[in-house]
């Protein structure tokens, strides 16, 4: 028996000698911890899981990214039930709320992050270009860190500790079909204005679906929330009794709950109004269909994402995946995040693998040089485009609120329920 | 071999049926049963028994009456959509049987019209019921043709996200499960009973109404608890057909799900079960299935 395993081990050795050679000579990479490549199991949301950042990975790092695509809701429940089922996962900073007390993620240690210090003052302040930016709901400064490496409680002063670095956020806001509706919108009303009767949807998400609800209730004028995420139980009952009002008088044509849904109600005109994600938008638009991701003057309801790592990672793994974070912020993925319309957290390695007529067009809110095109290839704006919502400073400026997880949400999923039967 | 042995050597041929049955049917029903009686909080299942998520799933119930609440509003929607598609897939699929079974000669047809039935079922049931879409909608080829041809001056809006969508595409997806059973009961009609009906001279409807259909029960009710079932528990067409407007308590257990609710969402699935297996037990008491087989 230990003969064997002595034979084997030499001979991993020996293979692990020759490959890391092998990788050193192509790449110019010094030899690197060990032989055999690490896979990585990545478990989030199909978003950010782009086959183009797995092929990076692999060639700059040698590191294997195996994808685990789920919803939003699955990646909370894999990282609460099946925490060995991945080694590093990529969700929003509202779940957070859930998974920190379940003792499930390891703090991110500041330290071994290089450009933990360049990461956007968005996350870690909660300010833009020195300005507070909205704070409503679970934003990520309330959440950033940790108050030790496997504590249960958020820190409400920088610590060592991250919780997530984050990958990629955005604004959210109101996509309209201005061809049909003729008209400018300037608010979140409009959502729930008769004109748009059978012809308007919202996100049947229930914990951010209700935030677009407040959106639109706080913009009527028939109430202002202290925290639109974190109503009171009164509140709740208020927001579902406007909206099962209008939905009762068919104000809704269908409700969405995944992407193509939200891009098959724009693009085929069963909807002129709807809560909508800025990649859909661009989507629509790309099938040749006018639509705009309205700026509103209440602002926008953003959302956030980021790494975090299981508890049981150790060893290797652990280096890949701290490996593969700071690769994540050096400047590559985040220049190929940003070309599709979201927004990145280290924004000065991305702007230097951005082309300055790039950067001008998806953060500075200029008017394209030249045809903007997905990182695929395709034209997704011709040159003189601007984008909707203007420069980076002007969308997350105007942030009102973020997802959140609200104290009363087992309340609030219930009376959604109610919603949806009414 | 003695009789001992020999009813041991067949209870050691049902032996891994029963293994199976147990562990992948019996066991997770129980624990489903045992968490729909437990504590929860955001991120955790508390093994401690309450009544809670029961109460939680008839939350004023009595109070509100005669209003509805949440969870009766939601069954009596489920049942009713349980009717009408029973009730549509029954009369379709009967007739579509007895055309096969007694109207098809050659049994080489037989098999080749069977064939075609099963054609839809060779893509997935969402993709079947997405083609509905572009088929139904404000815009869609049907409203399209309305107005072409001056039927209708505006687009119907009932046509898609509404009862009547969900309704179609059900009908459209689950005729074949009463088809085939039915089929089934009708080959085995003996020929001889309708000629004896015919020599006695009973016209086409009455041999229909009192030789075929009493000898197709078994096929019916079977058939019929198929659709029963994937209608009571389906939430996915609801959703995508009702354009996610129509509650179904399929889409309540997997809201409860997604937000880690576990016990409120198992107690919901102990009373789907009951119910269903309430309807089902009513429909085996007016047809002794295992008999008439």
């Amino acid at each position: 028996m230990s003969k064997t395993r002595t034979t084997i081990s030499r001979r991993g050795l020996l293979k692990g000698a020759a490959a890391t050679a092998g990788v050193g000579a192509i790449t110019g990479f010094p030899a690197i911890v060990s032989a055999e490549p690490v896979t990585l199991r990545y478990l989030g949301t199909a978003v950010n899981q782009s086959r183009e950042i797995a092929e990076k990975v692999k060639q700059d790092l040698g590191i294997i990214i195996e994808y685990v695509p789920v919803t939003t809701d699955d990646v909370t429940k894999r990282v609460i039930t099946q925490p060995n089922s991945f080694d590093i996962v990529d969700t929003e900073y509202f779940s957070l709320k859930k998974l920190v007390p379940s003792g499930n993620l390891l703090g991110m240690d500041a330290k071994r992050i290089k450009l933990a210090d360049k990461i956007t003052p968005v996350f870690t302040k909660g300010e833009i270009a020195g300005k507070k930016i909205g704070d409503q709901g679970t934003a990520p400064k309330k959440v950033f860190y940790l108050e030790g490496q496997t504590s249960k409680k958020f820190a409400s002063q920088p610590t060592q500790w991250i919780t997530l670095i984050p990958t990629v956020y955005n604004a959210d806001t109101l996509g309209i079909r201005p061809d049909l509706i003729k008209r400018p919108i300037e608010s979140w009303k409009e959502l729930l204005n008769p004109e748009f009767k059978g012809k308007a949807s919202i996100l049947n998400i229930p914990s951010i679906g209700i935030m677009d609800a407040a959106m639109v209730i706080e913009a009527s004028g028939i109430h202002k929330y202290a925290d639109k995420g974190n109503m009171t139980k009164a509140e709740i009952d208020l927001t579902m009794k406007t909206m099962i009002e209008a939905k009762k008088a068919g104000q809704f044509r269908a409700f969405w709950k995944d992407f193509n849904e939200s891009v098959n109600l724009m693009a085929s005109g069963e909807t002129v109004i709807q809560s909508m994600w800025s990649p859909a938008v661009t989507k629509v638009r790309s099938m040749g269909v006018a639509c705009t991701y309205q700026p509103l003057k209440e602002g926008y309801r953003a959302w956030a994402a980021g790494f975090a790592l299981p508890k049981t990672l150790k060893g290797r793994k652990l280096d890949a995946s701290y490996e593969f974070i700071n690769w994540f912020l050096s400047g590559w993925a985040g220049a190929f995040l940003n070309r599709q319309g979201y927004y990145s957290a280290v924004l000065e390695t991305a702007k230097a693998n951005m082309e300055p007529y790039e950067w001008a067009y998806w953060m500075e809110g200029k008017a394209a040089e030249k045809d903007i095109k997905a990182p695929d290839g395709t034209v997704l704006e011709k040159a003189g485009a601007m984008r909707d919502g203007g420069s980076y400073e002007a969308r997350m400026g105007g942030v009102a609120c973020w997802n959140a997880i609200m104290d009363e949400n087992e309340y609030m999923v219930r009376k959604w329920n109610e919603f949806i039967a009414a | 071999m003695s009789r001992v042995a020999s009813s041991r050597a067949a209870l050691w041929q049902a032996a891994p049926l029963v293994v199976l049955l147990a562990v992948f049917f019996v066991l997770p029903l129980v624990l489903v049963v045992v968490v729909s009686v437990w504590d929860y909080n955001d991120y955790a299942i508390l093994p401690d028994v309450t009544p809670r998520n029961y109460r939680d799933v008839f939350e004023g119930c009595l109070v509100a009456l005669p209003e509805l609440c949440v969870t009766f509003k939601t069954y009596l929607s489920t049942l009713k959509f349980c009717l009408m598609v029973w009730l549509s897939t029954l009369l379709i699929g009967f007739t579509v049987a007895y055309f096969l079974a007694f109207h098809v000669r050659s049994l080489g047809w037989q098999v080749v019209l069977f064939l075609v039935c099963t054609i839809p079922f060779w893509t997935s049931n969402v993709i079947r019921m997405i083609s509905w879409i572009p088929l139904l909608g404000r815009n869609g080829v049907i409203n399209q043709w309305l107005q072409q041809a001056g039927i209708t001056d505006a687009p119907l809006e009932w046509l898609l996200f509404s009862d009547f969508s969900v309704l179609l595409a059900f009908v459209h997806l689950y005729t074949m499960f009463m088809i085939v059973p039915i089929f089934n009961s009708m080959t085995r009609i003996d020929r001889s009973l309708l000629e004896a009906a015919y020599d006695a001279g009973a016209s086409g409807w009455q041999t229909l109404w009192n030789v075929v259909i009493p000898l197709c029960k078994p096929g019916i009710v079977i058939g019929s608890i198929f659709v029963v079932t994937i209608v009571m528990g389906d939430f996915v067409t609801i959703g995508v057909m009702g354009g996610q407007q129509i509650a179904s308590i399929g889409k309540i257990i997997s809201v409860q799900m997604s937000y880690l609710q576990f016990p409120l969402a198992a107690a919901n699935a102990v009373i789907l079960l009951a119910v269903v297996m309430m309807i089902i037990w009513a429909m085996t008491r007016a047809v002794d299935i295992r008999r008439e087989l």
